[in-house]
């Protein structure tokens, strides 16, 4: 019975299959025309739900259907979708991999229909708005941005007597206050120093003045940036954070939200993730990242692309258009899962988890540095973890490896523009 | 090529000194006998042997990241062969290969130890050590990372109960190959264990019943019957078993989270190609690693074919 089903449903397939590539933007069958809507974050679906609920409120012929891949094979199978030609119409971009798709020719250029329809396209913060254009054309509309802050347990603060973490903050506050959390008894760490780049590793890259990718050179190997990573061996290596052996198998976050790690450095767009925990809504609290030799988080956001082997351009255009305008970005502030990138929306957001100061995360965009990217991103950063790894585990060397590493990444990078 | 698909080779070798049958005019029957071995035939054609052929082209070739792709000689290869990973790869390969060997002696300890007359149960024990491997490597992955767990896994409980340190196995350089091995082993004995009791069934009982008459003990019927009249079937299980764990890829990337501080230790030829051709854009070289990785199976299975003269005993 089973078995008869299944090839039933094989047969089906391409007759459903060709049934779909007729409709064309539904003109020629006129029915409705079905999206489909490419996304990696499952905590985002629920609010995103309610985005295109009001979408498809606005437009009865369309209808949005998520995508739902996780991010640890989003890539590997949007790739393999396109060269198959069953990518999704629309789905989420980083700025990780915009150069190699803009560059490949398989995204559909915006900025005539972005000039055409009046988008607010300059509603959006500048600095984000240009991670999405390449060679003067705007290939995608962000919809949230995100930058990273610290987070601090005030119980376990208050147990130590320590003050909590503010403006005045410095690197060498963390040090101490690290070191006073620290309880190995029991099995508290005062800091999860994870081996994370855009949570970790490039905010103190940056904080300490060094850099990771500028003129198409790598940074790893600048004394300054090494200071940045040491920063987080440091706290390895006194014993003041878990090594990075120990948050493979438990991640820090995790630590923090079960309360065996007083500090984290911590992404924005998973506040709600935090907000979820019963345990820690009376008492985590969130702060500026505290200063090193200067003053920096990491500013990244995602924003919707439109494949160009759609054969729908039309209605995923109005669903690009309507994600970047005022209402899409309120629904989605709201529903409290990411700070939505539209100009005077981001209270919404701060106001849907009144528990913790979340403006702190807003006040960074002043020093925010952009995600760094290249062509071929992922093959240097690529390399960093594995040339890390040890450093990360309390083994030390962590100069020599950050060395090997921006050699490495200067030849990746070399090697892209040839 | 042909030594990679051990059948071919085998049937080879079995109708060896036999004369090659004269050619007939076709007949009906013969006919029908291709109709029939036709569906496998076109299935290999397009499933092993054209992307085979494909694949040896495309290492001569630099890839687009979404197609297309130029003709760049023998690049491809020196990248491959120059590559310290690619050497680490091998080196943990090899590890698993050898790790993975192990689960042949498990698997015929097993299979004589439930070929005992009058033993019990024997489809439950068989359907028990079989589980494992019908189950989804994904799945298998999951709970052996959960078992391992150096935070709150079981087998860190029971060390601790003796006194003795926690580890985080798969996340130490130290552990983690042996780690992975041992899941390996874990889930491919029972198949092995299927393989060996069909061939412990087919040694004739009266071997047995005279060597009891002889005095010879249990284990003595052992070595000196059911081992050497088994191994036919060892050999062919330890090429089956050799290849499939030359080709280890799912446990790995299910069990080593991407900033494992020991991946570059535990990172096989398979992982180190997919993560080449699917996350790195370098089709071209991926596809001459995966050459490279053909060959090198194909020539440890002809040293086998070599020394099986030297161990297996036809009857």
């Amino acid at each position: 019975m089973r078995r008869r089903t299944l090839l039933y449903g094989a047969m089906a397939a391409p007759l459903l299959a060709a049934c779909s590539g007729q409709s064309d933007d539904g003109k020629r069958s006129g029915g409705r025309t079905t999206l489909s809507y490419g996304v990696w974050d499952v905590a985002q679906v629920p609010g995103l739900q309610k985005v295109i609920d009001a979408f498809e409120k606005e437009n009865p012929g369309i209808s949005v259907r998520m995508e739902l891949t996780p991010w640890s094979s989003y890539w590997t199978t949007l790739k393999t979708s396109m060269r198959g030609g069953t990518a999704p119409d629309v789905f989420w971009m980083n700025a990780v991999n915009l150069q190699l798709y803009a560059s490949s020719g398989v995204l559909e250029p915006l900025s005539g229909h972005i000039k055409s329809d009046r988008t607010p396209v300059d509603r959006h913060p500048e600095s984000l708005v240009k991670v999405y254009a390449y060679q003067g054309t705007q290939y995608g509309i962000p919809k949230d941005f995100d930058t990273i802050g610290l987070w601090y347990n005030k119980a376990l603060f208050d147990k130590a007597g320590i003050k909590y973490p503010d403006t005045t903050w410095t690197w060498d506050d963390v040090r101490d206050a690290a070191a006073e959390l620290t309880n190995p008894r029991e099995r508290v760490h005062g800091m999860a120093a994870e081996m994370d780049r855009q949570a970790q590793l490039y905010p103190a890259i940056h904080g300490a003045g060094g850099y990771v990718l500028k003129d198409g050179e790598s940074g790893f190997g600048d004394e300054r940036s090494i200071e940045g990573l040491r920063y987080w061996t440091d706290m390895i290596d006194r014993g003041w954070s878990p090594p990075q052996s120990a948050m493979v198998e438990s991640k820090a976050r995790n630590r923090f939200w079960s309360e065996k790690a007083a500090m984290v450095y911590e992404i924005s767009a998973y506040s709600g993730q935090y907000h979820a925990v019963p345990a820690l809504k009376d008492h985590a609290g969130v702060a500026v990242l505290p200063k090193g030799r200067e003053r920096a988080t990491i500013i990244h956001g995602l924003a919707n692309v439109i494949s160009a082997k759609s054969r729908k351009k039309a209605a995923a255009w109005k669903f690009v258009r309507f994600m970047a305008g005022r209402k899409a970005a309120e629904i989605q502030a709201s529903a409290g899962i990411t700070i939505s990138s539209y100009e005077g929306t981001q209270d919404a957001w701060l106001r849907s988890m009144p528990e913790f100061d979340l403006k702190h995360y807003i006040e960074m965009l002043e020093y925010a540095v952009p995600y760094p990217s290249s062509k071929n991103t992922a093959v240097w950063e690529n390399l960093q973890y594995p040339l890390l790894g040890a450093a990360f585990s309390g083994k030390g060397g962590i100069e020599s490896a950050a060395r090997t590493l921006g050699e490495q990444m200067d030849r990746a990078l070399k090697e892209e523009r040839a | 090529m042909m030594s990679v698909f051990p059948s071919t080779a085998a049937a080879k070798k079995a109708g060896r000194g036999e004369p090659a049958a004269p050619p007939a005019p076709k007949s009906r029957s013969q006919r029908a006998a291709y109709l029939f071995i036709a569906p496998l035939g076109i299935g290999f054609a397009v499933f092993y042997f054209w992307p085979l052929l494909q694949t040896f082209y495309y290492s001569f070739t630099e890839f687009g990241a979404f197609g297309g792709h130029t003709w760049i000689g023998t690049d491809n290869y020196v990248r491959v062969l120059k590559d310290v990973t690619v050497w680490q790869a091998l080196g943990n390969t090899l590890i698993y290969c050898a790790i993975g060997l192990l689960a042949l002696p498990v698997a015929i300890g097993v299979a004589a130890l439930l070929n005992r007359r009058g033993l019990r149960g024997v489809a439950v024990y068989r359907a028990l050590y079989f589980i494992p491997f019908v189950t989804l490597p994904v799945a298998v992955g999951l709970v052996w990372n959960w078992l391992y767990n150096g935070d709150y896994g079981l087998i860190n409980e029971a060390f601790e109960w003796f006194g003795a340190d926690r580890r985080y196995w798969v996340s130490d350089p130290s552990t983690a190959v042996y780690a992975i091995g041992a899941v390996m082993v874990w889930s491919t004995t029972g198949y092995y264990l299927i393989i060996f009791m069909a061939g412990i069934k087919g040694i004739p009982q009266d071997y047995y019943e005279a060597a009891e008459l002889d005095g010879a003990g249990p284990l003595r019927r052992f070595f000196t019957i059911t081992l050497p009249l088994l191994s036919p079937t060892i050999f062919f299980a330890s090429i089956i078993c050799m290849i499939n764990s030359l080709q280890t890829f799912d446990l790995i990337y299910i069990m080593m989270a991407e900033k494992n501080p020991a991946i570059g230790d535990t990172q096989s030829v398979v992982s180190l190609f997919y993560k080449w051709a699917f996350i790195e854009n370098a089709q071209g070289a991926a596809a001459a690693l995966a050459f490279l990785l053909m060959l090198i199976i194909a020539a440890l299975t002809l040293v086998q074919f070599r020394l099986q003269k030297r161990w297996v005993h036809y009857a």
